[in-house]
């Protein structure tokens, strides 16, 4: 399986060039997986692509998971429901206190 | 917090940020000509015009967003390469910076409305920026699509059918693109009730080849349990409203109303129906009804629908079951969302903003531990207990950590003074009819916050007057064989505990004999004095004092430079001026690193005690045997310059055996301070000294001692002028009278 890292930020001003990129990744291969740990800041751009990546793998039967969900994606994931949906296995943050 | 106080914080927020914001674009602004690969600066610069607008839309602040709109638009087109980097642009450009910077005060001074006048003034502004574009082609065509049901996002939900609200949502395509996050209006429900559930529709996301990231597809259903008006809601989706569409309706509408809204909505009409009952807006029964209406209805009009839609029914049964049986879900997380509501809140907080005069109140209190902590120490001193020397010590060590601590706190780099500085070269420069650039170089350099902001000013003055007098027209410059573009250099570095900031030009120079002769005449000296060039050049300091022959809007008008000094010697620190006819000025000031608190070196003069800084203090050695009375001694090879703290001070002596010399540093000279006694090191806090004494030379200020008596800190730079004078008149055997520069 391969991996694949997003680092920075996964928003309106660089969508569309991870786009690009997650996608001839997920074509390329068979089972991919997202690492998130290193997206400090994701809006809902960055979380419309990754529902378009979702479901073009499940339209195209390929394996893809989501995984190490930085702060601000569990954060958006849980206000836009998603949770579930996605069905990635999710790493609770501890309470930092 | 009631929602007028949360909606004030959160005004303060945007326009303290906002304005942050514009001083990035304008520092990029500046710097976009001279950058080699200007695009990622082109990037930031839209990026803080694009949030400038979004935010201010989520404010209702409607002018903002009208003028920010035109200059985003401009900036875009910049940003796709179809219009090029060039002056002309950037000067365009700068202003309308500046009228952004006005609008945003004038909501910081709560005048949150449109000014009549300033809207004209932008108008103009706006109309100069359009100068630049064509209208861009507009292609915002979005394909209709239809998803796959198994996409269904859905779920997580405990027995809700009490939501007060049903909100139907579906964003306009350009909603990213003009700023909008459509998430962040459902996050700021929250503020207004409590989101019981809430589905992700993202049925209208095309192929994936065919999707643009930058369009919004997406909507969203959501149950508000909320006390709030229909009003209040809907006024949080004002800046959407337009271009999105936006349905709100109170929870127990008739069904009339759901199917309209299902009618409304772009999505298959089954698989509304399905979010709808889920949401618990309709009961099964209802949406059955509705279906059975709706497929009447559509027989005649369309057939694939019609299929369609009985295909989806009863499937609909099914699907609730399987709805609620993964109501219990894994993750709790209802729970789970209160907790990391939280937590984003800490992660926002990486950085906190401080009220300046707490900061200012610890670092007192500080200072008075300091000076307690000393004084423990002595006391400890006297009884020879180890146990308590021992604590003592690991006390006193601590407390200098928390005092370093504390001081970093205030600690700011004296970039963001120096970045303030591109602006105005620019703008005088224009104003001349000169070119100058300007280097920068040590931006990074931290400085105590409180010398930062006095600093400014006095800056502001040298730099100004540099660009004034310093460099010359760019015909006299040819002339002389130098670059048409004359060069200003801001510099900052550390250097011996203080820190120094030197503002140099490439222009014509000091003229020693213009400043010498105008001094003359003006009485300052008399004509058969002999000056070194470094005095001659402290002369243009002395109040209304200027050897400019033309008097211009800037400068030159004689006030400036001797404010400039006072200002320097208030933050103690002072002000040399280094110069060569023809090839330029340097103006270099020493200030102290921090203003509270310094590490002192304790001697003894007589009954007396001094602080000499201890940054300043390179070695202590003993006084030679033969010295007698001397002004000089030999240090290895050196010679170097005795001062007699007790004949400066006038404090008698008791000292009979043998003295002791500090060496001390100051801007690259050396000197030693004759004393009798070494007392080791101390940490002081220095207090200023009484408005009676604000003249005395020599003295820097006072602090008092572990066992309460005072000591005077010495002014290092002050006795260096005054052993630099006692040497030259020496030398010339001159009984001229002492100036005080």
């Amino acid at each position: 399986m391969e991996t694949l890292e997003i680092k920075g930020e996964l928003t309106i001003f660089n969508v569309a060039g991870h786009k690009e990129k997650l996608l001839a990744a997920l074509r390329a291969n068979a089972a991919l997986e997202l690492n998130l740990a290193g997206v400090d800041e994701i809006d809902t751009a960055g979380l419309q692509l990754l529902i378009l990546l979702k479901r073009e793998a499940s339209l195209t039967s390929k394996k893809l998971s989501f995984a190490m969900h930085s702060k601000p994606v569990l954060d958006l994931l849980e206000l836009a429901n998603l949770t579930t949906a996605f069905g990635d296995q999710l790493v609770l943050p501890q309470t930092e206190e | 917090m009631s929602f007028d106080e949360e909606m004030k914080n959160a005004l303060k927020t945007f326009t303290l940020e906002s304005l942050e914001l514009l001083q990035d674009m304008e520092e990029h602004l500046l710097n976009l000509e001279d950058d080699e690969a200007p695009a990622e600066r082109i990037n930031a610069i839209f990026r803080a015009a694009h949030t400038i607008k979004g935010s201010s839309g989520v404010f209702g602040l409607t002018h903002i967003v009208a003028f920010t709109h035109v200059v985003e638009s401009v900036l875009d087109e910049l940003r796709g390469g179809r219009i090029g980097v060039g002056s002309e642009l950037v000067a365009a450009l700068l202003p309308c910076c500046d009228h952004i910077t006005l609008l945003v005060r004038n909501v910081v001074d709560g005048r949150t409305e449109e000014d009549a006048a300033l809207t004209a003034e932008g108008k103009q502004l706006l109309d100069e920026l359009n100068a630049f574009t064509q209208a861009a082609p507009a292609d915002k065509a979005v394909t209709e699509f239809k998803c796959p049901r198994e996409q269904l996002q859905k779920l997580e939900n405990d027995s809700v059918k009490d939501g007060n609200w049903h909100l139907s949502l579906r964003f306009g395509a350009d909603s990213f693109r003009d700023g909008m996050d459509p998430l962040s209006f459902v996050s700021y429900l929250r503020t207004l009730g409590d989101i019981v559930q809430l589905v992700t529709i993202c049925q209208a996301l095309p192929p994936a080849d065919e999707m643009d990231p930058e369009t919004c597809y997406l909507g969203f259903e959501i149950e508000l349990k909320s006390s709030a008006g229909k009003a209040e809601i809907e006024g949080v989706f004002e800046f959407v409203r337009e271009s999105s569409i936006i349905r709100i309706l109170p929870y127990g509408s008739g069904i009339g109303e759901f199917i309209e809204l299902i009618d409304e909505l772009p999505e298959n009409l089954s698989y509304l129906g399905e979010i709808l009952v889920a949401a618990g807006a309709i009961t099964r029964h209802e949406l059955d009804d509705a279906l059975h209406h709706q497929q009447n209805k559509m027989q005649t009009a369309r057939e694939q629908g019609n299929a369609e839609a009985e295909a989806a029914v009863p499937a609909l049964g099914e699907i609730l079951v399987k709805y609620q049986a993964v109501s219990e879900p894994v993750l709790n997380a209802a729970l789970e969302k209160q907790k990391q509501v939280k937590e984003k809140k800490n992660q926002e907080a990486q950085s906190i903003r401080v009220d300046a005069e707490r900061l200012d109140k610890l670092i007192d209190l500080i200072g008075e531990l300091v000076i307690a902590g000393a004084g423990v120490n002595l006391r400890s001193r006297l009884f020879a207990d180890e146990g308590l020397k021992e604590m003592t010590g690991e006390t006193m060590r601590l407390i200098e950590e928390v005092r370093d601590g504390a001081l970093q706190l205030r600690m700011v780099p004296i970039g963001t003074t120096f970045s303030r500085f591109q602006r105005v070269v620019r703008d005088v420069s224009k104003e001349l009819g000169k070119g100058i650039d300007l280097i920068v170089t040590g931006g990074d350099t931290e400085v105590d916050k409180s010398v930062v902001e006095k600093i400014g000013d006095p800056l502001m003055h040298l730099v100004r007057n540099a660009m004034d007098h310093g460099i010359e027209t760019a015909d006299v410059r040819l002339a002389c064989g130098k670059p048409a573009r004359g060069s200003l250099t801001l510099k900052a570095y550390h250097s011996s505990g203080s820190i120094v900031i030197e503002v140099s030009d490439d222009g014509g120079g000091l003229n020693r004999e213009r400043i010498l002769a105008k001094a003359v005449e003006r009485g300052l000296i008399q004509a058969h004095d002999v000056l070194s060039d470094h005095e001659v050049y402290a002369l243009i300091f002395e109040p209304g004092f200027s050897t400019a022959q033309t008097v211009s809007n800037l400068s030159g008008r004689g006030v400036g430079m001797d404010v400039v000094k006072r200002n320097v010697t208030a933050l103690r620190g002072n002000i040399e001026v280094d110069s060569r006819l023809g090839a330029g000025t340097t103006m270099r000031i020493h200030l102290p690193l921090t203003l509270a608190i310094i590490d002192g070196f304790l001697v003894g003069v007589g009954k007396a005690t001094f602080v000499i800084p201890l940054d300043r203090v390179i070695e202590c050695v003993a006084l030679p045997e033969d010295a007698g009375e001397r002004e000089y001694m030999d240090l290895r090879g050196e010679v170097l310059p005795l001062v007699w703290l007790s004949q400066v001070f006038d404090v008698e002596s008791h000292q009979q055996r043998r003295h002791n010399v500090v060496v001390v540093e100051h801007a690259g000279n050396k000197a030693g301070f004759v004393v009798d006694r070494l007392q080791g090191e101390f940490q002081t806090v220095i207090k200023p000294l009484g408005k009676l004494f604000t003249y005395i030379k020599g003295v820097a200020g006072s602090t008092i001692l572990g066992d309460g008596k005072v000591a005077l800190i010495v002014d290092v730079p002050t006795l260096f002028e005054f052993c630099e004078r006692a040497n030259r008149h020496a030398e010339h055997a001159l009984p001229a009278p002492s100036h005080a520069s």
